[in-house]
């Protein structure tokens, strides 16, 4: 295998554009829907693009989350540091994973997230004013897409707006590709420091807020210590931050890049939530994971995974797979895409998509409600993801005829 | 139409309650609660979704 690895193809492989995965996962999905590929440090691991094959093996009990075991694939070597050093139910299998989830799941059920629309409305609408009020061009990336998540967070985790800054700083850090594993520890120890502190100081002065709500439900009981609720809340805080921020900026790109399908979605708000779940399956912001590892011997779409070898199950490939999708690679806005697997599948599916979903809804209804002729500023060739853990806009400049 | 859900499987995702929220509801906490094992046959797309979209493999539909 060692021998053989150099001619395998390199992963993380280039995207042609922005919004649409390399070329090379459609050749992966024709062949079975898995190939060897060869990681940075030399090692390899089987790739998968097909969508049955990415959700037979996210749901395959053979398959383990567990970033410790020493067969686990990662994109580069801060990637490695980063997910090798936060222990989180992100990173267990069952049973354990199970208890600790579990611990979470209430605060994230449907009903209880749509309660915060108007809450999230009132961040959208005030962020939308602002930039209304300044002379065009704007960069959507900070006055919008980054604000949304952040904002939210703030509210919802019971956490300062000023605090934002500096989560977002290291966060940032933390998910550029080319950071240093030496850098990407030393980011990940302050936001631990910056979630411990929150914890004490919530302790001592309770609000009306999920954070005060964990603390006085868990702490002190023998479900969770303190050091894995620490663990939780930095992840509540970093988790729903670039992702649902990225998908936000690319979200509206995607349909400026798509006038006709922006003019119905205008005419008609309904179209909305289906619109996000297209736009979900289109773009499919985790262009390079979820990763996992074999522990047994699995035999799937003509290949055979040994125990020990590392899986990376690129749902942006599974998300533009014909066999699910009829004509993939095409955004419509009307079809059929809920069974997208853009927030993963198996028992590790994203706790927080439900306000995932109310904040790009939201973000979308009103942008083009209330900027009508919102349109690019610059060549739609021109925009660039940078070296991201998600697919991440470099710049979204818009402009707009101002109302006289 | 002869519904189950395996609660043990169960992680909390929601999508059951917005794939068919007259069949499946969350108890408090967030996990999936059955409002009617045998729903009436117009419901029956949506309950196949909701056992599609479940990521822990939980819901059992039987015609």
């Amino acid at each position: 295998m060692t021998q053989t690895s150099e001619a395998l193809p390199a992963f993380p492989m280039t995207r042609p554009t922005p919004f649409d995965p390399p070329e090379g996962y459609a050749a992966v999905r024709d062949a079975g829907g898995l190939a060897r590929v060869r990681l940075w440090d030399g090692r390899t691991a089987w790739l998968v693009t097909g969508y049955d094959e990415v959700r037979s093996l996210l749901s395959d009990p053979r398959i383990s989350a567990d970033r410790g075991h020493p067969g686990f694939p990662f994109p580069t070597a801060g990637r490695e540091a980063l997910e090798r050093s936060g222990r989180t139910f992100v990173t267990m299998d069952p049973p354990e994973h199970g208890r600790l989830r579990r611990v979470f799941t209430k605060y994230f059920a449907i009903k209880r997230i749509e309660a915060l629309r108007p809450m999230v409305q009132r961040i959208v609408d005030e962020l939308v004013d602002d930039i209304m009020a300044t002379p065009p061009p704007v960069d959507l990336v900070p006055a919008l897409a980054l604000e949304v998540p952040a904002r939210t967070i703030c509210r919802v985790l019971g956490m300062p707006f000023e605090d934002r800054h500096r989560f977002q700083a290291l966060d940032h850090r933390r998910n550029t590709l080319t950071t240093s594993p030496e850098d990407v520890l030393r980011a990940t120890e302050e936001m631990l420091a910056y979630a411990d502190a929150l914890i004490t100081r919530k302790q001592r002065e309770p609000a009306d807020d999920l954070v005060s709500e964990l603390v006085a439900d868990q702490l002190g009981g023998d479900t969770v210590s303190r050091e894995e609720l620490v663990a939780a809340v930095r992840l509540l805080i970093t988790a729903g931050h670039e992702t649902t921020a990225n998908m936000i900026a690319m979200s509206i790109a995607t349909l400026l890049r798509h006038p006709e399908q922006l003019r119905e979605l205008r005419a008609d708000p309904s179209l909305v939530p289906n619109a996000v779940e297209e736009l979900l399956r289109y773009i499919s912001i985790f262009h390079i994971s979820p990763t996992r590892v074999a522990t047994e011997r699995i035999e799937i779409g003509g290949h055979v995974i040994e125990a020990g070898d590392g899986v990376i199950t690129a749902v942006a490939g599974a998300n533009r797979d014909d066999a699910a999708f009829a004509d993939a690679a095409r955004f419509d806005l009307h079809r059929e895409a809920r069974h997208h697997v853009a927030f993963g599948y198996g028992v590790h599916q994203c706790l927080g998509q439900p306000l995932a979903r109310v904040e790009l809804q939201t973000v979308i209804e009103t942008i083009f409600r209330r900027i009508p002729s919102l349109r690019l500023a610059t060549d739609p060739e021109s925009l660039s993801v940078k070296e991201y853990a998600f697919l991440s806009l470099t710049a979204l400049p818009v402009t707009w005829e101002e109302q006289s | 139409m002869k519904i189950t859900v395996e609660i043990d499987r169960c992680v909390g995702g929601g999508q059951c309650v917005m794939a068919a929220p007259d069949v499946f509801d969350q108890d408090d906490d967030g996990l999936a609660v059955l409002l009617d094992p045998d729903p009436p046959a117009g419901l029956a797309d949506d309950v196949q979704l909701a056992a599609r979209l479940c990521p822990a493999r939980a819901i059992v539909v039987e015609a």
